[in-house]
């Protein structure tokens, strides 16, 4: 193991133990507010990093399957007194429905996008999230304008405003249940033929692999992750309505995936922590105010201009700066973004 | 491919055609629970139907083209297209309401408006967002061509903050710029006893006039050819010594200009609120990848699939699901990148 690994290594564990002792550490509202949206948020953007690390898609459309899973647990566990089928089923039934559709969902749509690459795999992602998000706002079968409210956890979570902590201690579950499932499968057989064509998919398909289906299988995965992240939110908010999937949010998420950077799983939360904590203490400063987009807009803009690598970019160069070990050119990986959008 | 990859394929374009021979005979004889009934049980309301469809038709290629202009020749997919858009909406009516005058609570009617007050106001918002296209183009994109992800994400962060820029300025609530009032007529089409809107005749003009216009310009001009040579191989353009970034700067601006024109269309016609910067995003997608990134033909075709299936999916499905309608955009993007990937007219990079 060399000097970064280890540093990497300290530093993750680090983190690791002050998440599980932040119920001690921090107050009620960090945690309940701030922290489990992060990690909430962090297991979307993990899933929009997985397909753009390794599949070299770039993805809009994860929003839209967290949207699809969280409205499927509202209708099916809600009973009376909301707008939504009302079905009054079991949570856990309503967790694996919402899980099982939104997935579902997921390799439709990834059947349809995975023959496409590139800038154009972008666009046809985002048209799919903008019209799940127009669906749900039409059809008051299942949501209408103001969305589902008064859904509940199961029984083993509980009221999440009486308990807090045990939402929290979910959420941090799922999300290292996500890492190691996401570090776990780029090492299988199928992981890394994604790799192959994510590199170069002509080669990869005249050595004999399918691309278009292992293009679709990973979009198939990440809705998987997303759909966790939406079971999670909508437990957390117990409400969902289309404004909690507009086109805003969709554009949130792909902010979190840049800011933390858009080739490595765990950016996911680095990215998601640090606009939680600018989402929610912007409004005390004066000179921003309610004006929350303009500077996230323009964070992100910079981002983007000076640091196409993210934060965990800047701390792999601060690394290369510190460390006596092989120093990584940083221009290999600013050329990685570019190189995902090349079109076949 | 192999012979059952093949046999798949056939079987699902053979579902696909089964699927829209159903659509088209719905509409024409079946229609059962809908609100007119079928086409042959009420030609007029059809008529309607298929007039509004073409004349939203109109309105979607006229943004369409300017997202489409951009794209085919430098490969930007300009994420702030939608927010040009409102942002060319909103200059408009602030220029016709300091012209005319605030109006009544609910704004101008069309009665105190002339020709005059709507052209002149909607020309320089034109060429105003055309300038902010400009702008942005030549300080964020120009050192960034080549990096087709880089650029969408810098136009995704012009867009976040142009739209709440715009929230903070003009506020959530929804305007309509007037039309004039001699537009804001009915036309007696004499057939089938139709009265129809002059104001939706006259968005299918400009749409056309805007089509011609362009098409003349790409076919018959110089800087045209240039443009039409650029998109086919940049580099090699560049190397005959033709000044290519001007050219870049002029299609940038002429692109965002026909997006801040569709914007004072658009809210003439509907309103200008926030979100409908993302509802004109998602048409001009919509248009530009079922007609294929980069033609114009292509948009045109798209604007016309875009615009009649919204209109009669909303017309058409029985009363209790007309809520329905948006499905059917999924279904029309489904169908066609089914088929061709790259859009009925697209051609790959």
């Amino acid at each position: 193991m060399n000097g970064r690994a280890l540093i990497e290594r300290i530093v993750g564990v680090g983190v690791l133990v002050v998440a599980l002792l932040a119920p001690v550490l921090f107050s009620t509202y960090w945690v309940s507010a701030l922290l489990t949206q992060m990690l909430l948020l962090g297991i979307v953007a993990a899933s929009l990093i997985f397909l753009s690390a390794y599949g070299g898609m770039v993805s809009l459309a994860q929003v839209a399957i967290y949207g699809i899973a969280g409205f499927v647990l509202g209708n099916v566990v809600t009973n009376g007194n909301t707008k939504g089928l009302n079905l009054g089923w079991d949570p856990w039934l309503g967790v694996l429905l919402a899980i099982v559709i939104a997935t579902s969902v997921g390799l439709l749509f990834g059947a349809l996008a995975s023959r496409s690459f590139g800038i154009y795999f972008l666009m046809i992602t985002l048209t799919f999230g903008v019209i799940a998000n127009l669906f749900f706002g039409q059809v008051t079968d299942f949501s209408g304008f103001g969305g589902i409210s008064g859904i509940g956890a199961p029984g083993l979570i509980g009221n999440v405003d009486a308990h807090p902590d045990r939402l929290y201690y979910v959420a941090l579950g799922v999300s290292l249940v996500v890492l190691v499932l996401l570090h776990y499968i780029v090492r299988t057989p199928f992981g890394l033929s994604l790799q192959g064509v994510r590199d170069d998919p002509v080669r990869m398909s005249s050595l004999g692999y399918n691309v278009t289906v292992h293009r679709m299988l990973a979009f198939g995965f990440a809705a998987f992750v997303a759909s966790l992240g939406g079971v999670l939110f909508v437990w957390w908010n117990g409400h969902i309505d289309p404004a909690s999937i507009d086109l805003s949010a969709m554009i949130d998420v792909l902010v979190i995936a840049v800011i933390g950077g858009l080739y490595r799983v765990e950016a996911a939360w680095l990215g998601a922590f640090v606009f939680v904590i600018i989402n929610n203490y912007s409004q005390r400063i004066s000179f921003v105010g309610p004006r929350f987009h303009t500077l996230i807009g323009v964070i992100f803009l910079v981002i983007v201009l000076v640091s196409p690598t993210g934060l965990i970019g800047l701390w792999e160069r601060l690394l290369d700066l510190l460390g006596s070990g092989r120093r990584r050119n940083p221009t290999d990986r600013i050329t990685e973004i570019p190189a995902a959008s090349t079109d076949a | 491919m192999s012979a059952r990859a093949t046999s798949i394929r056939y079987l699902g374009l053979g579902l696909m055609a089964i699927l829209v021979a159903f659509m088209v005979a719905w509409v024409l004889f079946i229609a059962r629970g809908t609100t007119f009934g079928s086409a042959v049980h009420d030609p007029k309301d059809f008529l309607i139907t298929l007039l509004n469809g073409l004349t939203a038709a109109g309105l979607y290629f006229v943004v369409a083209s300017g997202f489409t202009l951009i794209f085919g020749l430098m490969r930007v997919v300009n994420m702030a297209h939608g927010a040009f858009f409102l942002l060319g909406g909103y200059i408009a009516l602030k220029l016709q309401r300091h012209w005319v005058g605030q109006g009544s609570a609910f704004g101008l009617t069309s009665a105190q408006v002339n020709l005059r007050n709507w052209i002149i106001p909607a020309i320089i918002a034109s060429l105003l967002v055309g300038l902010v296209g400009l702008t942005m183009q030549q300080v964020f994109l120009r050192w960034n061509q080549g990096q087709e992800l880089r650029q969408a994400l810098i136009t995704i962060a012009i867009a976040i903050i142009l739209a709440d820029q715009m929230l903070a300025h003009f506020g959530g609530v929804a305007e309509d710029i007037a039309w004039p009032g001699k537009l804001d007529t009915f036309w007696n089409l004499r057939v089938a006893g139709v009265q129809y809107t002059t104001t939706r005749l006259f968005i299918l003009a400009i749409a056309i006039a805007v089509g011609l216009g362009l098409w003349v310009w790409l076919k018959k001009t110089r800087t045209g050819m240039v443009i039409r040579a650029g998109v086919d191989d940049r580099q090699m353009v560049s190397a005959l010594g033709i000044n290519i970034q001007l050219t870049f700067a002029i299609a940038f601006f002429v692109g965002s200009a026909l997006a801040g024109l569709g914007g004072v269309i658009g809210g003439s016609f509907a309103s200008l609120a926030p979100g409908v910067d993302s509802n004109w995003l998602l048409n001009s997608l919509v248009v530009v990848i079922i007609g294929g990134m980069g033609s114009l033909a292509g948009a045109a075709v798209g604007a016309l699939l875009l615009g009649i299936t919204t209109n009669f999916a909303a017309a058409y499905l029985p009363s209790d699901y007309t809520y329905y309608s948006i499905i059917f955009t999924f279904v029309l993007l489904a169908i066609v990148l089914a088929v061709r990937p790259l859009g009925l007219f697209g051609r790959p990079a």
